[in-house]
C-alpha cells in the first residue's frame, strides 16, 4: 500500500520535473511542451516508484528498460533522468543545442546516460521494446521492459507488428504505457485518424489491458501494481492524459504539440504548474 | 595466374546459411529471425539446429528489425535475414534508426539480390539495396562472389564484427570457385587476375562473369585484371587506386542498378583520387522483369561475352 505521503513526495517531483521541462524547452527555443507536461506524472511514477534501477549504475545487467517510442518527449524524458541523479540538472540548459548529449530526440550516441534506445522516428520502439523482453526471458531474467508509446503513434502499422508479436510469445515481462491524449499535431486523433475501440484491439491481439487516469499519482501507482502482476501476457496501460498539464494556455490544445513556450511565457507557466499542485 | 574453375554451381544463399550455422555452433549469443520465407532464405539451417534461439515474426519485416535490435541491446548476436527488398527498402527506416543510429551488432542478410532471381520477376529482384545500404552511417555492406566465400564472409560478419552489417546474397546456383587460397579478409579487394589494359572490378556472383569475360579477352591480347570487391563499404580504396592506375581503363559490374550501388561508389573513389576512364555494368535505372536467371543477365548485358564487348568498345576510345 502506498502511503499519503509518498504520493505527496512524488506529485512534488512531478511538478518539479515540470518546471525543469518547460525552463529547457524556453531555453532551446523549439521542442515538444504539450505531451512532456502531459507525461510528467507517468514519468515520476516509472523512475521514482516502479523502475529497478539505479543512476549511478546505469547499465546494470538487471535493471527494468524504459524504452521510450516517443522520443520527441524528450524534454520530460531528461527532466526526470536529471531529477533521478543521471546526471547533473545544469546540463538540461543544453537541449537541442550543438554539442549536447540532449538531443532533440534521444540519441544514445551523444553518451547521456540513461537512455536504452536512440528513438524518434516513430513506430519502433515497442518493436525494440519487444526484442528486449524476448532477450530477458531467455536468459531467464527478472527485469520488466517498459516501453512509452504515443496515442497517435499506434496509427503506424508497425506498432501492430510489434503488438501482435507480443502477444504471440505471451511476454508478461513487456508493459506499454500509451499516452493516450487524444491529440496529434493536426487536431483531435478521432479526426486526424480514429483509433477506437483501442482496448478491444489491445484485447484482441492478445494483451492485457488497464486503464488509468494517467495525470492521477495515486491511480498511476495502483495500475503499475496491477499491471506487473500479469501472466502469460503482454499488458497495455491506456493512460488517459491531458496534453500539457498544469498550464492553462496549453491543456488540451493540439497546436502546443510541438511549441515551445516563450521566454516571457516561462514564470506564467511555472507558477501555475507550481500552484496546480499546490 | 592462377586459372579459375568452377568447383560446382551452389547458390550463395547457401552459403550464407551455413555460415549463420557455423558462427552459432561457437558463438552461444548468436539468434535468428525469421520472416516466413526461413528456407528460401537458407536460415533454415540455423533454425532447424537451434530452434531455442530462433524466432518466427511472421510476414512483418519492420517489426522484425526492430525486435533485432532489442535483442543485440540485450547482449544477443541477431542475424535478421529475408529478401533484399524487404531487408534495406521496405525495413530501410527500421534499419536506418532501430539499428544503425544505435550502432548495434545485426547482422542483416539480403537474399535475393540481382536479376538473377528469375521468374518472380521486379517485385522480388533487389536491384537498390546497396545505394540504400551503403549509405548509411556504421553500416558495413558485404557481397561474397560465390557459396564459398559467402560462408566465409557470413562467420566472420556474425562473429568478428561488431555494429550493423549488410551481407549481399542470391537465390540461383552460380558456380563456386574460391578456396582457402584466397581467404575472406573484410574490407581488403580480392585481385584474381592480372591484367594490364583494363580493370574489372566486380561484386557478387559478376565476379565471375567477370572472370570469363578476362578469358575470352586472354585470346585477343588484351590483358583484363580482375578484382573482387566483396566487401563493398568500406570498400578498398588503395587497391582501387592501385589497380586503376595501372590499367588504361575500368568496367565495374554488379547485378544492382548503376546509380548509387557498387560502380558508383568505386567511381567516387576513382573521382577523387585516380581520375579514370570508367564504365558502369549493371541495371540501367530500369526495373527487372520476368525469365529464366541466364536469359535475363544476358538481355541485361551481365554475362561474360557483354562483359567483354564492353571492355573492347572502352579500349577502342582510348587508341
Amino acid at each position: 500500500m502506498v502511503t499519503f505521503s509518498k504520493i505527496e513526495q512524488l506529485k512534488s517531483v512531478a511538478t518539479e520535473i515540470r518546471v525543469n521541462t518547460l525552463k529547457s524547452l524556453a531555453e532551446a527555443g523549439s521542442g515538444h511542451t504539450g505531451g512532456s507536461l502531459g507525461l510528467a506524472d507517468i514519468f515520476t511514477a516509472l523512475y521514482f516508484y516502479v523502475l529497478n534501477h539505479d543512476p549511478k549504475n546505469p547499465k546494470w545487467e538487471d535493471r527494468d528498460r524504459l524504452v521510450l517510442s516517443i522520443g520527441h518527449v524528450a524534454p520530460v524524458f531528461y527532466a526526470t533522468l536529471a531529477e533521478a541523479g543521471y546526471f547533473d540538472k545544469s546540463e538540461l540548459m543544453t537541449l537541442r543545442k550543438l554539442g549536447s548529449r540532449l538531443q532533440g530526440h534521444p540519441g544514445r550516441e551523444h553518451g547521456l546516460p540513461g537512455i536504452e534506445l536512440s528513438a524518434g522516428s516513430l513506430g519502433q520502439g515497442l518493436s525494440v521494446a519487444v526484442g528486449m523482453a524476448l532477450a530477458a526471458k531467455a536468459d531467464k531474467k527478472q527485469h520488466r521492459i517498459f516501453c512509452v508509446n504515443g496515442d497517435g503513434e499506434l496509427q503506424e502499422g508497425s506498432v501492430w507488428e510489434a503488438i501482435m508479436s507480443a502477444g504471440h510469445y505471451q511476454l508478461d515481462n513487456l508493459i506499454s504505457i500509451v499516452d493516450r491524449n487524444r491529440v496529434q499535431i493536426d487536431g483531435p486523433t478521432s479526426e486526424v485518424m480514429g483509433l477506437e475501440p483501442l482496448k478491444e484491439k489491445f484485447e484482441s491481439f492478445g494483451w492485457e489491458v488497464m486503464e488509468c487516469e494517467g495525470n492521477n499519482m495515486e491511480h498511476i501507482l495502483r495500475t503499475f501494481a496491477l499491471a506487473t502482476k500479469t501472466l502469460a501476457k503482454p499488458t497495455v496501460i491506456l493512460a488517459e492524459t491531458t496534453m500539457g498539464k498544469g498550464v492553462a494556455e496549453i491543456e488540451g490544445d493540439y497546436r502546443w504539440h510541438g511549441k515551445p513556450p516563450k521566454k516571457d511565457q516561462l514564470e506564467s507557466f511555472i507558477n501555475q504548474v507550481k500552484n496546480a499542485a499546490s | 595466374m592462377k586459372k579459375w574453375t568452377n568447383k560446382g554451381d551452389k547458390p550463395t544463399r547457401h552459403g550464407f546459411g551455413e555460415g549463420v550455422l557455423e558462427a552459432a555452433k561457437i558463438n552461444s549469443s548468436v539468434v535468428g529471425l525469421g520472416v516466413d520465407i526461413t528456407g528460401s532464405v537458407s536460415m533454415n539451417f540455423f533454425a532447424d539446429a537451434f530452434p531455442e534461439r530462433f524466432y518466427s515474426m511472421g510476414v512483418a519485416e519492420q517489426n522484425a528489425v526492430g525486435v533485432a535490435s532489442g535483442l543485440a541491446l540485450s547482449g544477443k548476436t541477431p542475424v535478421f535475414s529475408t529478401y533484399g527488398v524487404f531487408s534495406a527498402l521496405r525495413d530501410a527506416d527500421q534499419v536506418r534508426i532501430s539499428i544503425c543510429y544505435n550502432n548495434v551488432h545485426v547482422v542483416v542478410g539480403g537474399a535475393h539480390a540481382g536479376i538473377s532471381v528469375g521468374p518472380d520477376g521486379a517485385t522480388h529482384q533487389a536491384l537498390e539495396d546497396i545505394a540504400v545500404m551503403r549509405t548509411l552511417p556504421h553500416m558495413k555492406v558485404i557481397s561474397p562472389c560465390d557459396a564459398y566465400q559467402a560462408k566465409e564472409a557470413t562467420i566472420y560478419a556474425i562473429n568478428e564484427l561488431d555494429g550493423p552489417v549488410y551481407v549481399r546474397f542470391g537465390r540461383e546456383k552460380v558456380p563456386n570457385f574460391m578456396d582457402e587460397n584466397y581467404p575472406f579478409e573484410f574490407g581488403k579487394a580480392q585481385v584474381l587476375t592480372e591484367g594490364s589494359d583494363i580493370t574489372f572490378f566486380s561484386t557478387g556472383h559478376m565476379t565471375w562473369e567477370a572472370l570469363q569475360a578476362s578469358e575470352i579477352l586472354k585470346n585477343e591480347n588484351i590483358g583484363a585484371r580482375v578484382v573482387n570487391i566483396h566487401t563493398i563499404k568500406p570498400i578498398d580504396k588503395a587497391a582501387i587506386i592501385k589497380a586503376a592506375s595501372e590499367t588504361r581503363a575500368v568496367l565495374t559490374v554488379e547485378e544492382h542498378q548503376i546509380n548509387g550501388g557498387f560502380g558508383s561508389a568505386v567511381a567516387e573513389v576513382l573521382a577523387e583520387n585516380q581520375p579514370t576512364w570508367l564504365k558502369r555494368i549493371g541495371m540501367p535505372d530500369t526495373f527487372g522483369e520476368s525469365g529464366q536467371p541466364r536469359e535475363l543477365m544476358e538481355k541485361y548485358g551481365l554475362v561474360g561475352a557483354n562483359i567483354a564487348q564492353k571492355a573492347r568498345e572502352i579500349l577502342s576510345r582510348l587508341k
